[in-house]
């Protein structure tokens, strides 16, 4: 999932023609005030933080200011701040509209319709969530006839618009969808478009890109969410991570059985800390990996839980056993692996017989696991004891 | 017939000279499956595993009447590989391949739906009946033919729990493997109904995973479409709130997609509820007992 900040979601839409107020992208107090005045941004202006969580009004992340003075201060105040979780590092100063009225549009997808899905409300400017059913406008749009004139027709009645402003909204409409569909966006948002005089304009932009497509956009390459450098070696590697807060890592192949796995073992009262999806494959070159990345995250005990079914159990366990004799060992744990599927007998032996506690049933070794993390001075993986 | 596949059904394998075709194709035929034809543009007059290989999907069908398709092509190239099968008259094609953009898997699926033709997957292990056929790629071993049905979102999960089945002394009739993706070909509710008049199976296993809506969807048919016994089980309860598609992704599920939104509505749907995967064969066999199937 890609999100574009706001400012790069605007020049998406203003690659595409769809209006917006007058704004600049700046990164300092300095730069702040020299973007407003004649030449520039209009004032009185408005200073907003280029952070993806949403509650920037409410939050201080959102000043105004009418002379390039208070610009600066303003800037100086959001640059510093560190926004649930995320440091400003950006701000977009735009030109202060007087609005008539905010509305509400989108595009996303309906999974259970298997279409996009216009979603209209003349409750803009406030959470969508909050907006009542009877308020909201869903439109299924079919991907093979796209948005229609009856349909743009239904969005202007939805929203109370007639006249020049409603032709201002087909426009709107027409360039959201194109976005939508040309450039793989799972959502494009504006919340609020405003009602100015005779035209709508967008006030905000949320962007997400799907990840599935950037093969085919790689204008959006730089855009990423902060990743550590072990998340970031993961993603190279194609192997899902996710950091919880526990102290047991686990490692599944398959996003259902790492979940039905993290089930048990809080069941059993274990806590997961990081785990690691390698998709659907056992093969065996991905486990390694997988276990010697996991090594990095310096977990208590590691549960390993691997159904087969095409490579033999004995060339994971293997290779596993090898992959054990590159962690240094003062860094060594306590490893609890279940391998299901061909060979399986000869899986376990190897993996006994190298130290690591190899069990068939799921409960049993996520009891296994459970008691290795809260035990640290048990058998380490791969060592002498 | 089982559900979709049988002893008659002719397989094609799309993209068959890369590693994973290659691979199951050997797989699907040491299961029993009638593999005929296999393409890779460019590579026709190849054979691969005793199958001859075709350039085009059109040709492979006009030599061996295939009529059922395994995708195991690159993202970027399955849209074209689904809308060639469907061009040349393939009705059922399981797309294998994972990572495609959910854009492309609209375009695939409204162009089968509106030729007829029935997509499983994407990113999904695929379909099989033991003893007559399996298109896909879920491990041979965890087989052994019996009147259990199972449809499931996961992949390995699923292997786990057919294999649960099988080491419980059961057996299944069909299963099926629908994918995890946010717009699959088949869902729970389209492959539901073929459940209910397959008279081989006796009893329905479901496996969910949190997300999206596809499990309340289903327990809404349930309660009126479906009379043989269910057991339910939803992957993620522990799992933190998730990442989701912004506000407006709230909107359409408007507080659906929790495991407990999900157990709830395939309870009162009448589906006997398992916590952990490791219950499921335990409460299978009672249910059969109960209902004198066994």
């Amino acid at each position: 999932m890609v999100k574009l900040p706001e400012w790069r979601g605007k020049d998406v839409f203003r690659s595409y023609g769809l209006p917006l107020p007058k704004g600049r992208v700046v990164r300092s107090p300095k730069e702040a005030a020299a973007a407003v005045g004649p030449g520039g941004v209009p004032l009185p202006c408005v200073i907003k933080a280029q952070v993806l969580a949403g509650g920037r009004g409410k939050g201080g992340a959102v000043r105004f200011a009418s002379t390039p003075n208070e610009v600066k201060e303003a800037a100086t105040g959001i640059l510093g701040l560190e926004f649930k979780g995320e440091r400003v590092r950006e701000l977009l100063v735009e030109e202060k509209l007087a609005l008539n009225q905010e509305l509400y549009v989108s595009l996303t997808l309906d999974r259970s319709l298997r279409m996009p899905v216009l979603i209209a409300s003349p409750r803009g400017g406030v959470e969508i969530e909050a907006v009542e059913d009877h308020e909201i406008l869903r439109l299924p749009v079919h991907p093979f006839a796209g948005l229609t004139s009856y349909e743009k027709r239904a969005v202007s009645k939805a929203l109370h618009l007639t006249g020049p402003r409603g032709k201002s909204l087909d426009l709107v409409l027409d360039r959201l969808w194109e976005i939508f569909q040309k450039e793989d966006a799972e959502l494009v948002e504006i919340n609020p478009l405003a009602v100015v005089g005779d035209h709508v304009i967008a006030l905000d932009a949320k962007v997400i890109i799907e990840d599935d497509a950037a093969f085919r956009h790689p204008q959006y390459a730089e855009v990423r969410d902060d990743r550590t450098p072990l998340e970031e070696i993961a993603r190279e590697k194609e192997i899902a991570f996710v950091q919880l807060d526990g102290n047991i890592g686990v490692i599944a192949n398959g996003a259902g059985l790492t979940m039905a796995t993290l089930d048990v073992l809080q069941q059993f009262g274990g806590r997961p800390g990081v785990f690691l999806d390698l998709g659907g494959t056992d093969d065996p070159k991905k486990v390694t990996e997988a276990f010697l990345l996991m090594a990095r995250a310096k977990p208590a005990a590691v549960f390993l839980n691997i159904f087969g079914g095409v490579t033999r159990c004995d060339t994971v366990a293997t290779g596993l056993v090898e992959a054990m004799k590159q962690v240094p060992a003062n860094e060594r744990f306590p490893l609890v692996a279940r391998i299901r599927g061909n060979n399986e007998a000869e899986g376990i032996a190897i993996l006994q017989s190298a130290g690591v506690t190899s069990l068939r049933d799921l409960r049993e070794s996520v009891q296994a696991a459970v008691a290795a993390a809260s035990a640290p001075s048990a058998a380490l993986a791969g060592g002498s004891p | 017939m089982s559900v979709l596949v049988d002893a008659e059904t002719r397989v094609l394998v799309q993209g068959i000279t890369g590693h994973q075709g290659t691979v199951h194709t050997r797989q699907m035929r040491l299961f029993g499956t009638n593999v005929v034809a296999g393409t890779t543009p460019g590579k026709g007059g190849q054979t691969v595993e005793e199958v001859p290989v075709f350039d085009s999907v059109a040709e492979a069908v006009e030599r061996t009447h295939a009529n059922a398709s395994v995708i195991f092509v690159p993202a970027p190239y399955a849209k074209d590989a689904l809308l060639e099968a469907v061009d040349g008259g393939i009705r059922l094609s399981v797309v294998v391949t994972e990572h495609i953009p959910f854009h492309d898997m609209l375009t695939m699926y409204h162009y089968a739906r509106a030729h007829g033709a029935r997509i499983i997957g994407p990113n999904c292990p695929g379909i099989a009946s033991p003893g007559k056929a399996k298109v896909g790629i879920i491990p041979n071993v965890v087989f052994h033919p019996g009147r259990v049905g199972v449809i499931s979102r996961s992949g390995t999960l699923t292997y786990e729990i057919v294999n649960g089945i099988k080491e419980h002394g059961l057996g299944q009739s069909t299963c099926i493997g629908l994918g995890g993706d946010p717009v699959v070909g088949t869902s729970f509710v389209d492959a539901l109904p073929l459940f209910e008049k397959d008279p081989e199976t006796d009893l329905l296993v479901l496996v969910g995973e949190i997300g999206g809506t596809a499990e309340e969807d289903a327990a809404e048919h349930l309660k009126h479409h479906f009379t043989k016994p269910v057991v339910a089980y939803v992957a993620g309860r522990s799992a933190p709130p998730g990442k989701r598609m912004g506000h407006a992704g709230a909107i359409i599920t408007r507080g659906k997609g929790t495991a407990e939104s999900k157990l709830q509505a395939l309870q009162g749907a009448g589906a006997t509820v398992a916590t952990f995967p490791y219950e499921i064969p335990d409460l299978v066999a009672k249910a059969l007992k109960e209902h004198g199937r066994r």
